[in-house]
């Protein structure tokens, strides 16, 4: 499948490097990275434990500065939080005095966008993650993947194009996971966004991606970035297939190759 | 009915002590002026509100311990919200706040009277200053107590800091608030009494001075009884605002009536 709808590059990151510092030493997250992500593109990204995944995110989010390099972002250089992008986190971050629809709308009431016309958006979403008629109620009486959910609605509220996710669902059960991924599947085909997916299974690396960026560890630079041609949507019948299973094992084997800890 | 069986223990076992209780004034005969019988300090409190006013002195000393547990709680979290907005100010306006609690409040309540008088105004301040210090330091850890995904999420928002203050730190303060409000709430009663005892002619403080004056210790425990129900019935009327305010919060109850 090609990785197109609008065309040009929504990501775009130039030799990147970060580098932190703790007391006297240096430790280098990431060493020298060049990404281009495409409009409308799900990529994945995946490697060991402190391959530097999330610090990449931290980056492209404007959360941090990194040590040299470029990320241009819908063609401006990021130069911190901006509003073209929704996260994801690991953990859902659901304010818990807020109601389900208090928390999707949160970003609205930040970037001071009409209420009303963004409470029918928020609604909208609730129903597209399989929330509606949970508006009312308040996270804590959610199951996690439904916080996750909710997060998820969240990040989409305001219709950033690039929505970041780093590992939002490595915190569910297996079986969870799985709808999940199924899930964001349907939500990222209904609403077109740009996917920059972190994660430490492989199996949802390539069940999800287009493309499947593979890291090595610290300090994390690119091993190799696998194309997913498997035609969408996918279904969980579609990783019993030979062609799923060999992209699966290729990746194992490029992260079992370093012999420094694989991922899962 | 489940309430009703769940009060029924304690309710038994507290009506055994008071018949045990008398039991030993009237067998051994103690004298009433050392420890009264139950019995005696009923007759002290009946008498008491239908002869001597107890209501009027009770209200006093109750207005007296709200308005100054409210004066002292605003002053805690304007200062507590001034300190973290301002760091500067923490460098500046903390070290003295320290310094002020150290300073016992029955120490300066003598002085706090000179100031302000004999009338409630003095048991006011008095209150205040006990009731100020619990709220502002858990204001100040409440609003620095924020999870680190919560302000990323906020930042990567691009909120401002008067956003992250309204739609993240001040909620995730109330829980922290009320703990303090709490501790606030018990001590007031205290401060209130404290400074009846130093110097005034109303309130259930001075009424039990002069109760010990005239070794009336059954008009004294009576008094001790209506600080209770003081006491319990403010507390409790806190902790059913915390319910409703911070309802997401089930580390609330750390202690019970």
């Amino acid at each position: 499948m090609e990785h197109a709808g609008g065309g040009g590059a929504a990501l775009e990151i130039r030799g990147l490097r970060m580098v932190y510092r703790r007391g006297d030493a240096a430790v280098e997250a990431i060493a020298g990275l060049d990404l281009d992500v495409a409009d409308r593109e799900f990529v994945a990204i995946v490697g060991p434990s402190g391959c530097g995944k999330s610090t990449l995110l931290k980056l492209v989010t404007g959360l941090r500065q990194a040590t040299s390099g470029r990320i241009t972002l819908h063609g401006r250089p990021v130069a911190g939080p901006r509003p073209d992008v929704g996260i994801v986190f690991q953990s859902p971050v659901l304010f818990p005095w807020r109601t389900v629809l208090d928390n999707v709308l949160l970003p609205a009431d930040v970037l001071k966008l009409p209420r009303a016309q963004y409470t029918d958006r928020a609604k909208e979403l609730l129903e597209l993650v399989g929330l509606g008629g949970f508006e009312t109620m308040y996270p804590q009486e959610l199951s996690g993947g439904m916080q996750q959910r909710a997060a998820i609605a969240r990040a989409l509220v305001h219709d950033a194009p690039l929505l970041l996710m780093d590992e939002p669902f490595g915190a569910l059960d297996a079986m969870t996971r799985e709808q999940m991924n199924l899930e964001l599947q349907r939500i990222w085909a209904a609403s077109r966004k740009t996917v920059v997916f972190i994660t430490h299974s492989i199996a949802e690396a390539v069940f999800l991606a287009d493309r499947i960026v593979v890291m090595s560890p610290r300090p994390g630079r690119i091993l190799e970035i696998i194309s997913n041609p498997m035609p969408r949507l996918r279904t969980m019948e579609d990783t019993l297939s030979p062609e799923f299973g060999a992209m699966v094992h290729h990746v194992r084997g490029l992260l079992g190759g370093g012999g420094t800890g694989a991922a899962l | 009915m489940a309430r009703l069986r769940h009060a029924a223990l304690p309710l038994t076992v507290f009506v055994i002590f008071l018949a045990v209780w008398e039991a030993i004034i009237r067998g051994l005969e103690v004298p009433s002026y050392l420890v009264p019988a139950p019995s005696a300090v009923a007759g002290a409190f009946w008498r008491g509100f239908t002869q001597a006013r107890y209501l009027d002195h009770a209200m006093i000393t109750g207005f007296q311990a709200i308005a100054g547990f409210i004066a002292g709680s605003l002053l805690g979290i304007a200062i507590g919200a001034m300190v973290v907005v301002f760091p500067v100010a923490e460098r500046i306006v903390y070290p003295y706040i320290v310094a002020l609690q150290t300073v016992p409040k029955v120490a300066v309540a003598p002085l706090i009277i000179v100031w302000f008088g004999f009338g409630i105004e003095s048991k006011i301040v008095i209150v205040a200053l006990v009731s100020l210090f619990p709220v502002l330091v858990n204001v100040i850890a409440g609003l620095k107590a924020v999870d680190q995904d919560r302000l990323d999420l906020m930042s990567a928002l691009g909120a401002t800091r008067w956003q992250i203050m309204r739609y993240l730190r001040l909620p995730n303060a109330l829980p922290f608030v009320f703990a303090g409000l709490n501790t606030a709430i018990v001590f007031s009663v205290i401060g209130a009494i404290v400074g009846e005892f130093v110097g005034a002619n109303k309130g259930i403080g001075f009424l039990i001075l002069q109760a010990n004056f005239a070794l009336d210790i059954a008009a004294a425990f009576a008094l001790f009884v209506v600080l209770s129900i003081m006491g319990v019935t403010m507390h409790a009327t806190l902790q059913w605002i915390q319910r409703k305010v911070v309802f997401w919060s089930r580390a609330e109850e750390h202690f019970r009536p």
